[in-house]
């Protein structure tokens, strides 16, 4: 029932939305230089936290447009929306 | 009058029914007559009927214990036949004429109870008594779980489907405000009167709260006439909507809340498509929550009896409905707002036979009870009652300085009805669903609304503003803030003048004392509706119970359709008292929606029956359904599954179907592939990316095959996709992937490679598309598409042609399914129809046959082509399915380092094979397990299993598709397939079984 | 001999509605055949954006969940680099090949989807409320009014809303597939408030 404000068209409801995971997980430039251990690391593992997640949204009833969004998983406060490609604004570099 | 001896006189109690307007009503097989502007429980009262029911455990008598939506007794089966509905609280079902109900918790009727018999043994029905009891032998857990259900007995779903509409709606605005006591209703005008969009909704028909049961005066007027002003006010601001008959059940993240308005509960049934209850699904920037409070009910011994009601409950009969809970009714009390029930039932011509005030100073109002003769006892509380089916007297006791026990000599009362007040609970349940936290305050015994991160207010008696004064205050206050923090400045009105109140605290026993010890000689009952007594609670506390949350689940108590509504503060008390703790430190159990039971109906909305989900059909639909097609559900699609002629059998029809796409001409409708318009200068590096295989090199016109997997290497979707220009590439997937599949796209170009540029968009349902396939499929082509050269030198398998098919534009993909010549015919939707009927039309006389999924299935099978999600499983790689050669080794691709893991290159992974069994007349179940070793009896160790299997009518025997472990390597083994009645053998085979050479579709 | 060739919109023979209520509150017609392109450009590239407009003869809309017309044609926002231009029956033709001419040159898309969706015209002073029993959308004249165009769900099936008038009027943009469905859907939820057939469109 979150109320999710699409960087694009502005605060929809959430049935409108597809949830994509944890954000910022850069895929490796060359898979093949990577072991099967760290391959398997940048597949499977996630971090799963307790409070302020930054994780990746899909409008897929609206425009379909992927973006990110940090998200508190206790109280479900919204903190930011950012587009793909940018940081949490104010927080550069993190 | 005479038929309702307990209803009051106009003088005496003007009451807000209509006298006019009787209704006549049925109650336990009785006729009875009530008025109109009553409820069930208020008719019921007028007509002198207090005992309304059996309790869940004990079957001891109940009867109507409050007046509103925490009635744990008076609960009824409403109605019969296919609108019947069990747990319907009488206290909240108004009156209508023809009503019907009956009494639940009672067999065979509510004088003479079966079940009572469990109150002579409940001795041996102590706190945890089901897990103590009925947990041993664990194999009798059913039957007993039988005989629970039926004594406990909460109401019976009715048989018959429910005829009623039951509707749901989206509604957003600025400020919701729950509850339109006088909290609510001054919130909603200072919010209405700034222009906000307001909701105000009240569980009520009437809106005004606790208002419409007091004689309370606002501006030196009756309340009521303040209530009626803001009323009409409200209504007439468009940007203010008034829900009565709507409660407020759940509230949820983000300040969504849910709402169900019972729009026609009221009437003997609902008016041409008038919906009976309406789900309102509610967005608020701004929520405040004016709930009011509910009475808190004293514990004492063998407090339930028929005729013990709360206070505030008798008051409102009296002052609402002028229906007297008795003749001469007795109070006990621990705080004041009983002194102003006793003086309303007194001033109204009700015997007050006497107040009992667990205080030792009385409150300020004894003034008033003396001055009208009625005896006062302070100090004092009630150690017992009286009255079988009905209180007839208590017995009281002065108690000692502690409130711990009862001394002194022993008074017995004559009574008709005990009016008993606790205090008042504030109703926090939806600031806490709100993940609102609360906070214990001591002096009044009661948890207070505390902080929340949500956009809401508290106003009024729900955030323990007592005096009306200070409700109205609350609520002019939190309206206009609200207001102006959603963006409509504004300021709070001042609050009308009302009389000043003094009050003095209460005092807090959470058991009254009696002259034996606690669960000696009577029940003192914490929870009404699940039979808990505060024995109960005691002992889980001496068994150990420390959590609230563990003591509720032990003991039951808070667990019935009221959820505690009366009984779980009283319940924590006695638990903090026998831990010796502060309640602040024990907390309180989790308050989930929905606050009072919905209905299943409401919840379901319009999403049933035909409209329980879309279903999706193509261009060809209305030909399908005239030739007479069984159809498959295949996601959202109606696809035709085979076409029986007269008297065929489903085995019959698909082997004539295969057949003819193999002899002759078979026609499928294949418009729900998903398709997809990929366009862009680096299309085909997207497209290299994407598959397994390389798209770089295929020539404009030409098809390729590809497979899709997931970056874990596991195969996803698979299909066609042809170049029909340089940076422009038409994609297949499966009928199921299309949406998926898309999305997949879009993920990796916006996410992953933005700098490719390639846009996306689908086109499934842009083009209808005729499948024909078999021997002389050129030639109906032919007849119909003149324009195009076919000749299979320059139109030759896995190549595209566009031009003029049955005189509409088309584009012809000459692929193939079924491993025959095949052309898929692809034409705007809008000319899918027209050109399915010339085919059928043109192929008349050449033997066309339209064929359905299942013998397309058949087809595929029998060539070993493999369906994603039948063959795959989301754990199947590309090199599993024997396609090593579509894998690329040079370029990169979605999955591609997966498949260098270990464990992808086990030997011994699953692999698809082809399995013929022994005898060719048995078809495999699929889904069957696979053994290599045969023991007498499982377990065996399963080294696969069935993926496809069918009857082949072009071989005459069965033919199978399976995943086995190293399968690849099993090649001519023996195997066996082990079924609950025999085992079957089974040969491993390569997985291809007509045409291996694939020489046909190149024809 | 085949017979000629006749086309089938996706509510074809779908006009059938059950007697409703009191007055006429709400119409519900299907605009048939209109035609749709998808033009998927960079927004942010003026040639793009002037390319669009020669070609069109009127401005892409920019803004999101808006619409911009001129005519029977016009062009619905979809996303930061898509649109929906919709023409007159059978002008999408000559519509998707003056896009292309003048977007040559340019990272652009020109799609016919034409006959992937239809419309669903709703009307009349209660399609509002109609509209609400589905769409999470808040389509409350402070927040949508004419010319405002968004995608939404309606129930189970994805939608595009386009307002046109302030009785109000809303085009709705439907798949084919699921155009039966969401006009079983709307005549459902306009019984209470008397839904009858719109004219024909």
């Amino acid at each position: 029932m979150l109320l999710i404000t699409c960087p694009w068209c502005g605060p929809r409801a959430e049935i409108e939305f597809q949830y994509g995971g944890e954000a910022h997980i850069a895929r490796p430039a060359d898979p093949v230089a990577l072991d099967d251990a760290a391959w398997a690391d940048h597949l499977f593992m996630r971090k799963n936290p307790k409070g302020k997640h930054r994780e990746r949204w899909m409008h897929r009833s609206g425009c379909r447009r992927w973006f990110n969004m940090e998200r508190d998983t206790i109280s479900h406060e919204i903190t930011a929306v950012y587009r793909i490609g940018t940081t949490v604004p104010g927080k550069e570099g993190t | 009058m005479n038929d309702q001896p307990f209803r009051l006189d106009t003088a005496a109690a003007p009451g807000r029914i209509d006298r006019g307007h009787a209704m006549r009503f049925v109650f336990n097989g009785r006729g009875h007559e009530g008025l109109a502007g009553d409820t069930l429980a208020s008719a019921l009262i007028a007509n002198g009927v207090h005992l309304v029911g059996r309790s869940f455990k004990y079957h001891r008598p109940r009867g109507i214990l409050t007046s509103g939506p925490e009635e744990p007794n008076a609960l009824v089966q409403l109605r019969a036949g296919e609108r019947s509905e069990p747990n319907v609280r009488a206290t909240q079902a108004e009156l209508f004429d023809g009503l019907i109900a009956r009494s639940q918790n009672c067999w065979p009727s509510v004088g003479f109870d079966l079940g009572a018999v469990n109150e002579l043994a409940s001795r041996i029905l102590p706190a945890g008594f089901y897990y103590k009891t009925f947990m041993w032998p664990p194999s009798a857990w059913m039957f007993y779980e039988r005989l629970i259900r039926r004594a406990a007995g909460l109401g019976r779903a009715p048989d018959d489907p429910d005829p009623d509409i039951y509707d749901k709606r989206y509604a957003h605005c600025d400020v919701l405000v729950v509850g339109a006591g006088p909290a609510g209703l001054a919130a909603a005008l200072a919010a209405g009167r700034s222009g906000a969009r307001v909701i105000l909704c009240d569980e009520q028909a009437e809106m005004g709260g606790q208002l419409l049961g007091q004689r309370a005066v606002i501006a030196d007027r009756p309340a009521l006439d303040w209530v009626k002003a803001a009323l009409t006010e409200l209504a007439a601001l468009p940007e203010v909507t008034l829900l009565p008959r709507t409660t407020c059940f759940g509230y949820y993240d983000h300040n969504a809340l849910a709402l169900v308005e019972r729009v026609a509960d009221h009437l003997a049934k609902p008016a041409a498509h008038q919906p009976r209850q309406r789900l309102w699904r509610v967005r608020a920037a701004r929520v405040v929550l004016a709930t009011g409070a509910i009475e808190r009910p004293l514990v004492f011994r063998d407090n339930d009896r028929p005729g013990i009601m709360l206070a505030g409950a008798a008051a409102t009969y009296v002052t609402r409905y002028a229906a007297a809970p008795g003749r001469r009714v007795a109070v006990f009390t621990n705080n004041d707002s009983a002194y102003r029930a006793a003086l309303a039932l007194f001033d109204a011509g009700v015997g007050v036979a006497a107040v009992i005030d667990l205080r030792p100073e009385p409150g300020p109002l004894a003034g008033e009870i003396r001055a009208r003769g009625i005896e006062l006892l302070t100090g004092h509380g009630i150690v017992a009652t009286h009255g079988a089916r009905r209180i007839a007297a208590i017995e009281v006791m002065q108690l000692d300085e502690s409130g711990g026990r009862a001394i002194g000599p022993v008074r017995s009362i004559a009574c008709d009805a005990l009016a008993m007040s606790g205090g008042w609970n504030p109703t926090v349940h939806l600031f806490s669903q709100a993940r609102g936290r609360l906070r214990y305050d001591a002096a009044q015994g009661v948890f207070l609304p505390d902080r929340c991160d949500q956009a809401l207010a508290n106003a009024g008696a729900c955030n323990g503003a007592w005096s009306l004064g200070d409700c109205l205050a609350e609520g002019f206050a939190a309206g206009a803030t609200a207001a102006s923090a959603a963006g409509y400045a504004t300021a709070a009105p001042s609050a009308p003048a009302v009389p000043p109140e003094s009050r003095a605290p209460l005092r807090v026993l959470w058991v009254v004392p009696s002259d034996r010890p606690i669960g000696e000689g009577g029940k003192h009952f914490v929870d009404f509706q699940n039979d808990v007594t505060a024995a109960d609670l005691g002992l889980a506390a001496r068994e150990g119970y420390r959590s609230v949350e563990h003591l509720k689940r032990y003991t039951t108590t808070g667990m019935g359709t009221d959820q505690g509504k009366l009984s779980n503060v009283n319940a924590l008390g006695i638990l903090s008292e026998a831990l010796a703790a502060e309640p602040s430190t024990i907390g309180t159990t989790t308050f989930r929606p929905p606050y009072t039971p919905i209905s299943y109906g409401a919840l379901a909305g319009r999403d049933v029956g035909a409209l329980a989900d879309p279903v999706r059909t193509t261009a060809m639909h209305t030909w399908h359904a005239e030739a007479g097609a069984a159809f498959e559900d295949v996601g959202q699609w109606k696809r035709p599954w085979y076409y029986p002629k007269l008297g065929e059998s489903m085995h019959d029809a698909v082997n004539r179907e295969v057949k003819a796409a193999r002899t002759c001409i078979g026609i499928l409708d294949a418009s729900t592939l998903g398709k997809i318009d990929i366009r862009g200068p680096d299309a085909a590096e997207f497209l290299n990316r994407i598959y397994t295989n390389a798209w770089s090199k295929l020539e404009v016109g030409r098809s390729r095959y590809g497979f899709m997997c997931k970056d874990d290497g596991m195969v996803f979707d698979d299909g066609v996709t042809t170049r029909l220009a340089a940076d422009h590439f038409h994609m297949t997937t499966t009928t199921g992937g299309a949406a998926r599949v898309l999305a997949w796209l879009e993920e990796w170009s916006q996410t992953e490679w933005p700098e490719l540029r390639v846009y996306m968009s689908s086109v499934t349902e842009q083009w209808a598309v005729a499948a024909i396939c078999g021997p002389h499929a050129r030639d109906l082509l032919a007849e119909l598409a003149t324009d195009i050269d076919l000749d299979p030198k320059t139109f030759p398998f896995m190549a595209v042609r566009e031009g003029r098919v049955a005189g509409v534009p088309a584009r012809i993909f000459r692929i193939s399914f079924t491993g025959e010549i095949s052309y898929e015919i692809n034409v705007p939707r809008r000319w899918g129809l027209a050109l399915w009927r010339a085919l059928m039309q043109a192929g008349a006389d050449k033997g066309v046959t339209p064929y359905g999924t299942e013998a397309m299935h058949v087809l595929r099978a029998e060539k070993g082509f493999v369906i994603v999600g039948q063959e795959t499983d989301g754990t199947v790689t590309p090199i599993d399915l024997g396609m090593a050669g579509m894998v690329s080794k040079t370029k990169d691709f979605i999955g591609k380092r997966s498949l260098a893991r270990g464990d992808s290159m086990r030997p011994d992974r699953k692999q698809l094979v082809g399995l013929l069994t022994d005898d060719p007349r048995i078809v495999l179940p699929e889904g069957g397990q696979i053994v290599a070793e045969l023991k007498p009896e499982p377990p065996m160790a399963m080294i696969g299993h069935v993926t496809s299997s069918y009857h082949s009518p072009n071989l005459g025997r069965s033919i199978a598709l399976a995943l086995i472990k190293g399968g690849r390597d099993r090649m001519g083994q023996a195997l066996h397939v082990p079924l609950a009645d025999r085992t079957i053998r089974v040969k491993v085979v390569e997985p291809r079984f007509f045409d291996p050479e694939g020489k046909r579709q190149n024809g | 001999m085949v017979d000629a060739p006749t086309p089938t919109s996706p509510l074809a023979g779908q006009t059938h509605l059950p007697r409703a209520n009191g007055p006429v509150g709400v119409t519900i017609a299907e605009r048939v055949f209109a035609g749709m392109l998808v033009l998927r450009g960079n927004a942010i590239d003026p040639a793009f954006i002037a390319a669009a407009h020669g070609a069109l003869g009127f401005d892409l809309p920019l803004i999101a969940n808006t619409a911009t017309s001129a005519g029977s044609n016009g062009a619905l926002w979809l996303g930061p680099d898509e649109w929906l231009v919709v023409t007159a029956p059978d002008d999408a033709m000559a519509r998707a090949v003056g896009l292309k001419v003048a977007l040559v040159g340019l990272h652009a898309a020109v799609t016919d989807i034409g006959d992937s969706r239809t419309i669903i015209r709703l009307s009349g002073p209660k399609a509002r409320d109609v509209l609400a029993k589905g769409c999470p959308l808040d389509l409350h004249p402070r927040t949508f009014g004419p010319g405002r165009a968004a995608q939404s769900l309606i129930a189970r099936a994805g939608v595009i809303i386009h307002q046109l008038d302030d009785i109000p009027s809303y085009d709705i943009y439907i798949l084919a597939s699921f155009a039966a469905y969401l006009w079983n859907w709307l005549t459902d939820a306009g019984l209470e408030y008397g839904i009858v057939p719109g004219a024909k469109l």
